[in-house]
């Protein structure tokens, strides 16, 4: 069975930082798949309008979509080009307990994620985001700076 | 700063015109008042008709007859699934890959913006002014029977709702009405649906309205003094003109984080109150038994009483109404239901938790006059009950929690003010999606009922509270005798989803995710 690493990203420069560790490690390991995840900060308990909940199937596949086509799909394609196998996930919920989350269900042996300076979607994925993880991870982490 | 340069910006220039404009416009909101209630009246007659040889409206016990029918055709559903409800509001048998659509939680709490607002707050006090405490009693069994009412459409809401290609959803009683009908093979579907359409921007008008900035002026008048209600109309017209026209999103958004707070604190305060005049309960809860069996004096007796907690009970948590079926219909959920088991919290939320305390608070506050002699409450000329400062309506209880805490009618003007706000911004939805299924879904068709919305708001804070509560009781009501027709005709379609659920639920099949990510152990 190939050993799996989780590898958070954010759609930001780190993204390149936390897969070029990925891929050193997949090469140390060998036979090793890189699950390439990225989480659309969501919760269930919010407050909506009606015109928000009316829309919102169509704003998620589009959420679904741009994360695919900007952020996950390249990456995963570089990745195959270097010859590491490799997927994409997105899903949408809480940063930390879906990263952890997908690592368990996956048999991950490690989560890989960026500590990143970065301000908007990056500062609050990878802010307290990683402290979470790192906290309550069920498998071991590795915060590339 | 934003919620103050919204709010309390107009409210200095509409107290600063006031002493200008009084002397001259005053006559103005008679005018619009006389012709309002010139052209509702035959209306609000033929709805609020008596059952002949008794002075029981026929729209009430219209309401009390389906609620417990449904509550008898399902089982007492709200009682047997309101563990299983909380359970799905929670979460614990949501999938964790449909994360991201609209939860059921969020649809619970978008119904309820659209219903907790001044129903519960000046709703109530209509209530006990007119039928006395004993009115908290027929409120408190029209929430409960209300459970079924919501169950019902809601589930139909969701199964009958229109799937648009771009992922966009449509749904309401018009739906389940043209659609359940056409699956039964029975006609009149359709008639009905646009009997309903047109009753439910009535609706929109009146008691998502009118009502709403008629009251938000009454508040805003108390404190800053009284000034003509249109000026109160214009300023609300054009706030909710930049938010469901000019697509203000920020006015919106602060409103929905802001009105779930004021509303936590409002029945915190209630609490609070009642925690302090722990030794009062018992006494009102007497009044509210004996007040509702014998009517302790009040206009009509138990009848009177009876009839206020079940008209303000519908109006406060519209069971039955058909307008929670369009804000549930957003959910995307695999069992249709599971949307019925949610909503049915609603009224239980709505009228039988925030309306009682409210009640409750009137009660011991003592703003209630009593004769000492005969224990019976004294009336008024109009027939109310005789209260110590006068107040009727929110007012009244704003009186009541000033008894307790002297700042309180301050946070109540605001909380009437967002309360009013949310609830119309609901309506304008509900009303929207009538109109367009009449008139399509096209710009011009949706800016003209917008326009129109907010014409409507002026019309509603210029008027007197009497013709403006009985358009929209009777706008309201008038969506219930359709909507109830139509649930009628349905009713064995939810039985079905209803008796398939459980016994799945029951074996298991229905699947639990709650603790789910715990059960697979990490490799290592």
């Amino acid at each position: 069975m190939s050993a799996r690493i989780v590898v958070g990203m954010d759609g930001s420069g780190s993204g390149d930082r936390v897969t070029d560790f990925a891929k050193g490690l997949a090469k140390l390991i060998g036979d090793c798949e890189l699950i390439l995840v990225y989480v659309i900060e969501w919760s269930p308990y919010t407050f909506q309008t009606p015109e928000e909940n009316e829309v919102r199937h169509k704003r998620r596949e589009e959420e679904i979509q741009t994360a695919l086509e900007r952020v996950l799909n390249p990456a995963v394609d570089e990745l195959k080009e270097a010859g590491f196998s490799a997927r994409g996930v997105v899903r949408h919920g809480k940063v930390a307990q879906l990263l952890d989350l997908i690592a368990v269900e996956e048999n991950a042996h490690q989560i890989v994620v960026a500590r990143s300076s970065e301000g908007g979607i990056a500062k609050t994925i990878f802010g307290s985001a990683t402290a979470n993880l790192v906290m309550n991870a069920s498998v071991p982490v590795t915060v590339i700076k | 700063m934003r919620l103050i340069r919204n709010f309390a910006l107009p409210l200095v220039i509409a107290s600063c015109f006031s002493s200008v404009a009084q002397a001259q416009e005053a006559g103005l909101d008679q005018k619009i008042n006389e012709l309002f209630a010139t052209v509702t009246g035959p209306f609000v007659s033929l709805i609020f008709a008596p059952i002949p040889g008794t002075s029981f409206p026929w729209i009430v016990m219209w309401l009390v007859i389906a609620a417990s029918v449904f509550t008898l055709y399902f089982g007492f559903v709200q009682f047997r699934a309101f563990r299983h409800s909380i359970e799905l509001v929670k979460g614990d048998f949501s999938d964790p890959n449909d994360a991201g659509e609209v939860s059921h939680f969020q649809a619970l709490t978008t119904a309820l913006s659209g219903t907790v607002g001044l129903g519960n707050i000046a709703g109530v006090a209509v209530a006990v002014g007119i039928g006395g405490p004993g009115a908290t009693f027929w409120m408190i069994l029209a929430g409960l029977l209300g459970m079924a009412s919501k169950f019902t459409e809601c589930t139909l809401g969701v199964k009958y709702r229109n799937e648009y290609k771009d992922g966009t959803v449509s749904g309401g009683p018009m739906y389940y009405m043209s659609k359940g009908f056409k699956e039964r093979g029975i006609p009149g579907g359709k008639f009905l649906a646009v009997l309903f359409a047109i009753f439910c921007i009535l609706g929109a008008l009146g008691g998502g309205n009118m009502f709403q900035a008629n009251q938000a002026h009454a508040q805003i008048a108390g404190i800053v003094g009284e000034f003509p209600g249109w000026i109160t109309g214009i300023v609300f017209a054009g706030v909710v003109f930049a938010v469901i026209v000019g697509g203000i999103k920020s006015i919106a958004n602060v409103t929905e984080k802001v009105v779930p707070f004021m509303g936590v604190m409002y029945v915190l305060a209630g609490v609070a109150i009642l925690a302090v005049n722990f030794d009062q309960i018992g006494w009102a809860f007497g009044q509210i038994f004996s007040g509702a069996f014998t009517g302790l004096g009040v206009a009509g007796g138990v009848v009177g009483a009876l009839i206020q907690g079940f008209k303000r009970a519908a109006f406060s948590n519209e069971a039955g109404v058909g307008s929670a079926a369009i804000a549930h219909a957003a959910v995307r959920t695999k069992e249709p239901i599971t949307e019925g088991f949610v909503s049915l919290l609603e009224p239980f939320i709505d009228t039988v938790v925030i309306c009682t305390m409210t009640a409750l608070v009137i009660t011991i506050s003592g703003q209630l006059m009593i004769d000492p002699a005969s224990g019976n409450y004294i009336l008024n000329d109009g027939g109310s009950i005789q209260t110590v400062t006068g107040a009727s309506g929110v007012a009244l209880t704003s009186a009541a929690f000033e008894s307790a805490f002297s700042w309180f009618p301050y946070v109540l003007a605001v909380a009437v003010i967002l309360f009013a706000f949310s609830t119309m911004i609901s309506w304008s939805y509900y009303g929207l999606k009538a109109w367009t299924y009449l008139f399509g879904e096209g710009k011009k068709a949706e800016l003209a009922f917008k326009i129109m919305f907010c014409l409507f708001i002026i019309v509603g804070a210029a008027a007197n509270l009497g013709p403006v509560i009985d358009f929209s009781d009777a706008a309201i009501f008038a969506m219930a005798v359709v909507n109830i027709t139509a649930l009628y005709v349905l009713m064995p379609i939810v039985k079905a989803e209803l008796t398939s659920y459980m016994e799945r639920l029951g074996k298991g099949e229905i699947k639990r995710f709650k603790g789910a990510e715990k059960i697979t152990e990490p490799a290592n």
